[in-house]
């Protein structure tokens, strides 16, 4: 049994269609695609996480300094009003809408934060050649999953689409928190592009192997 | 240029080499293995309940997805007065206003968007328990592109959201969120879901099947995995 395990320790196996391929390491910055369905099987950053690790400190304070400060103001006609993000995700309040609150809530503030926190925690030992942590498998699998749940980018230009809707019924203005919100969309997507899925499962099982 | 990886036998599957390949990090594992050793997940050769889980989430999407349209999605209220307008409508007074761009981004994001990806789903869904005309990659690069696109249609209720928070300017212009938004998150999730749902390796299954089974030029591998 330990020895068809460790025979198939240089094996990969597509996650899209299934093929098999004995892993070689591409150089750093190129990828390694799967040659019948064309999947990225493994893309390598040089000094990639370093990299992860410092753009998810910046996506945390970011978070947290958007949701402090104004978002968007508007005036019209002697009233004005300002909305912070939690304004924005708390907007549907009456009765059953209250569930989409929370889920907007989830979507734009709590998975994005929750999702580098604990790719922070997967990577920063990694990083700093120390035994990885003790559930880093359970939360990089759980950072994963919240992926697609993930969506300050879709809410960055949603705010676009809302400010032309309403242009012509008031005035509008950005508060600060609409500047930072617009770099943490561009920080989450270069953070998503330096991240190879497979090193980082490598990294774990290696480490994990020699303590 | 691109690496190329070395392909084990030919062209051989996880599956007929009788191993299993584990869909969230790549490893691979014994044909019998229930749980990977490396991420965790559950290892499912081939998830065969796969096809009815995509239908189960794709009728509740399509069942979501109406109401989203009949109901109001934004109710404006200004001194003057008081407009309820749905999805379409509201694209439609856009335009009226000369606000073209937007008007388009809104019916893609809303309407063409999320029809297309029932129609997509249900033809792969379809497509792979039959046989189809159409290529297997062109069937993975459609599943590719339903799966990157789908979380876009969560647009149209972050709008409804920020006008709501926003615009509250007692009687000059208040702006509420209409029972159509919750119909069309929950429309948007469902289909995300059965998106999720998939197994994409039963689209290259049948293709398998349906070419006569001979590998690529065989070149012998040392230390082949093949029991």
């Amino acid at each position: 049994m330990t020895q068809k395990i460790t025979h198939t320790d240089d094996l990969i196996a597509c996650h899209g269609c299934d093929a098999l391929y004995r892993v070689q390491m591409p150089e750093h910055g190129q990828r390694a695609i799967c040659s019948r369905c064309h999947t990225v099987l493994v893309a390598p950053r040089r000094r990639a996480g370093m990299t992860i690790v410092m753009l998810s400190l910046g996506v945390v304070i970011l978070v947290f300094g958007a949701l402090w400060f104004p978002f968007l103001e508007i005036s019209r006609s002697g009233f004005h009003n300002s909305a912070t993000l939690i304004d924005s995700a708390l907007a549907f309040t009456d009765g059953p809408l209250l569930i989409l609150s929370l889920s907007v809530a989830a979507f734009i503030i709590l998975i994005p934060l929750m999702r580098v926190m604990l790719i922070l925690y997967v990577l920063w030992p990694v990083v700093f050649d120390r035994p990885p942590n003790k559930s880093a498998a359970t939360a990089f699998r759980l950072a994963e999953a919240l992926r697609p749940w993930s969506m300050a980018e879709i809410f960055a230009i949603g705010c676009a689409v809302a400010l032309v809707k309403v242009a012509d019924l008031a005035q509008i203005g950005f508060g600060p928190a609409f500047y930072m919100f617009a770099a943490l969309v561009v920080i989450i997507a270069v953070q998503d592009n330096q991240m190879c899925r497979w090193s980082i499962w490598q990294s774990l099982d290696e480490t994990d192997r020699q303590a | 240029m691109s690496g190329r990886p070395q392909p084990v036998e030919g062209r051989l599957t996880a599956r007929e080499a009788g191993l299993v390949g584990c869909r969230r990090c790549s490893k691979v594992w014994p044909l019998d293995t229930q749980l990977c050793g490396r991420c965790g997940a559950t290892l499912r050769s081939r998830d065969t309940t796969s096809i009815s889980r995509v239908w189960a989430w794709w009728v509740l999407g399509v069942a979501a997805y109406i109401p989203a349209n009949l109901y109001p999605m934004l109710r404006t209220q200004t001194l003057v007065e008081t407009q309820e307008a749905t999805i379409v409508g509201g694209a439609i007074e856009l335009m009226q206003h000369g606000s073209y761009g937007i008007a388009i981004v809104i019916l893609v994001a809303s309407v063409l968007i999320p029809v297309a990806k029932f129609l997509c789903i249900a033809f792969l869904a379809m497509s792979s328990q039959s046989a189809t005309p159409v290529s297997a990659s062109a069937r993975q690069q459609l599943y590719e592109i339903v799966e990157y696109v789908g979380r876009w249609s969560m647009i149209d209720v972050f709008v409804v959201a920020i006008l709501a928070s926003l615009v509250q300017l007692d009687y000059a212009a208040t702006v509420n969120p209409g029972p159509a938004s919750l119909s069309f998150a929950l429309s948007v999730i469902f289909t995300m879901l059965s998106a999720q749902a998939f197994d994409s390796r039963i689209i290259w299954d049948g293709i398998e099947r349906s070419t006569p089974h001979a590998p690529r030029d065989p070149q012998p591998t040392e230390g082949s995995p093949t029991p």
